[in-house]
């Protein structure tokens, strides 16, 4: 019965497919061949091969954004992962305080890229934002943090990370769920103590799911661009300008489309090794 | 004992640190702009008011956002359901030619981020003359493939016996998904439906980008919009009653569906 071919099955799958080969399939193909032409607003004027990638690995100022992505992922990932890790090891208990802080923690999660900046922005703010004034109250003198070469992509960072830290809780509370009560029961027994029923039995049980949320975090703060775009416009002097923001310049302000294409395809590749990565963490825990 | 102990008081510090930004900008959205002007400090007079929330409802640019956001969220959503719901019923149940490479070529796309395909479909868009419209704001989210993914894992997991007992009463295809199967998926298009709706809400990029005439702005756009030009907006304290509007109904659905909503993007992350 099941081995019966049956072409109404099409008919099921076509609306997806068509949407599918309309809006992903043809944009990336079109987005790859795009990277080799130098087009503009108007359309494509001519193919230039390579040239565009040559171009990018030249441009000290995409370097440099690559540089400033690294560095985000850098200041972020690591850190999502082991308070969230951190988060998820204290907070997994019936207690009701505790679902309330699990509540808090993961609240700033569903808020819009835009309304936490905005938010932020009233944080760091030298003239009267929240820093400022408790340094004034202090004594102290306020920072510019966002005019800052060396501080404003901490301060996109930490702002990143009250956004994001709901995610990385969530995944490791989930895994915690997971463990087999008797492995504790079997602790217990043996009278081991708290930290030895960490480091043996905890840990090593939610190890896969350690590293599936390292490449998450990776892969998501790779795609950094709202929180920079919004809060120092990639300045002060390209300190914050991360590659997103690159290839939305020079995509829709200097309508460079053929060159925008080409970054796109240079995030993409990164994207897809981390990608790979996750895909066969996830399938070998399925196994 | 102590040891865990402290590690509970740094948690209660941290969940503190998550709050204050929060309450500052809500305490910042109940002051008089004027005052704020002087001094930000002035928040902890106890002097409020709610002149802001009264200008923000005088401005009707705010609920043209929001009815915007509304539309594609809700027409993204309908939509995804509608055709992840289909697509995962074949993938999962009917054999026909093809089908199980056709599904490997959908599960690749889930690796194809925005950014390799948003200047394309920009320029496509540009070609039809569509930006600025609901149909392109809505469109591209259509053809994420993790609703078919989460779809057809779902199909499957339903028994079998279940088709091949109404087959046999001379059921046809389309009323054994519509009927029988359908409404066994509730949970997972309650999981699929959740994120979409959240995703498309907070969607920043593309609606950046596609919906440039004011009129058209989602909620986020029309939040950065207004952000942009921050030294010359009609106040601090303006400014942080529309953050407060823009983000508080996405926490209170949150408080109210928690759970779901935890749910339906923790999936989603651990595809």
């Amino acid at each position: 019965m099941s081995a019966r071919r049956d072409w109404r099955g099409v008919l099921f799958v076509a609306p997806y497919l068509t949407v599918f080969v309309v809006m992903l399939v043809v944009p990336l193909a079109m987005g790859m061949w795009l990277s080799t032409t130098k087009s503009d607003l108007f359309g494509t004027e001519r193919w230039v091969g390579l040239a565009n990638f040559v171009r990018l690995f030249g441009d000290a100022i995409f370097l440099q954004t690559v540089g400033n992505t690294f560095t985000f992922v850098l200041l972020t990932g690591p850190f999502l992962t082991l308070a969230g890790l951190g988060l998820a090891l204290v907070l997994n208990r019936p207690e009701r305080w505790a679902a309330v802080l699990r509540t808090i923690f993961f609240a700033s999660t569903v808020l819009s890229v835009t309304v936490v900046t905005l938010v932020w922005r009233l944080v760091f703010l030298p003239d009267g934002g929240l820093l400022g004034v408790t340094a004034e109250a202090l004594g102290g003198t306020p920072i510019a943090f966002l005019n800052n070469e060396k501080l404003a992509m901490p301060a996109i960072a930490v702002t990143t990370i009250w956004w994001c830290i709901g995610l990385p809780m969530v995944l490791f509370l989930a895994a915690l769920q997971q463990v087999p009560r008797d492995l504790y029961e079997a602790a217990a027994l043996d009278n081991a103590s708290r930290w030895t029923t960490l480091t043996r039995i905890t840990l090593p049980a939610i190890r896969r799911t350690f590293f599936l949320v390292i490449i998450i975090e990776v892969i998501l703060q790779f795609q950094l661009f709202g929180q920079a775009q919004l809060m120092t416009l990639g300045g002060p002097n390209n300190a914050t300008r991360p590659i997103v923001l690159f290839i939305y310049e020079a995509g829709w302000r200097q309508w460079e489309l053929g060159y925008a294409a080409a970054a796109a395809q240079v995030l993409f590749a990164m994207i897809l090794v981390a990608a790979m990565l996750q895909y066969r963490l996830s399938s070998r825990r399925a196994a | 004992m102590t040891r865990s102990r402290l590690a509970v008081a740094l948690v209660v510090l941290a969940a503190v640190l998550m709050l204050v930004p929060l309450l500052w900008v809500l305490a910042l959205s109940l002051k008089a702009n004027g005052e704020l002007m002087v001094d930000t400090a002035s928040v902890f007079n106890g002097r409020f008011t709610l002149e802001n929330y009264r200008n923000l409802f005088g401005n009707g640019a705010v609920f043209r956002w929001i009815g915007n956001s509304l539309i594609v969220s809700l027409g993204m959503t309908v939509g995804v359901l509608i055709l992840a719901s289909l697509a995962g019923y074949g993938f999962a149940r009917l054999e026909f030619r093809g089908r199980d490479a056709l599904f490997v070529i959908v599960l690749l796309g889930l690796a194809v981020p925005e950014q390799a395909v948003i200047i394309a479909r920009h320029q496509m868009f540009s070609w039809l003359g569509m930006h600025n419209t609901y149909q392109a704001l809505i469109l591209p989210g259509l053809s994420a493939p993790f609703g078919v993914f989460l779809m057809t894992q779902y199909f499957r997991a339903i028994p079998k016996d279940i088709d091949e007992a109404a087959l046999l009463d001379g059921a046809s295809r389309f009323t054994i998904f519509w009927k029988l199967l359908l409404p066994l998926t509730i949970p997972a298009q309650a999981t699929l439906g959740i994120f979409t709706f959240l995703s498309a809400w907070n969607d920043y990029w593309w609606p950046l980008i596609s919906a440039t005439n004011k009129d058209m702005f989602t909620l986020t756009v029309g939040i950065a919009s207004t952000q942009m030009n921050f030294a010359q907006t009609e106040g601090l304290g303006f400014l942080m009653a529309q953050a407060v509007f823009a983000g508080a109904p996405m926490l209170i659905v949150y408080l109210f569906f928690q759970k779901y909503i935890v749910q339906a993007v923790a999936g989603a992350a651990g595809r």
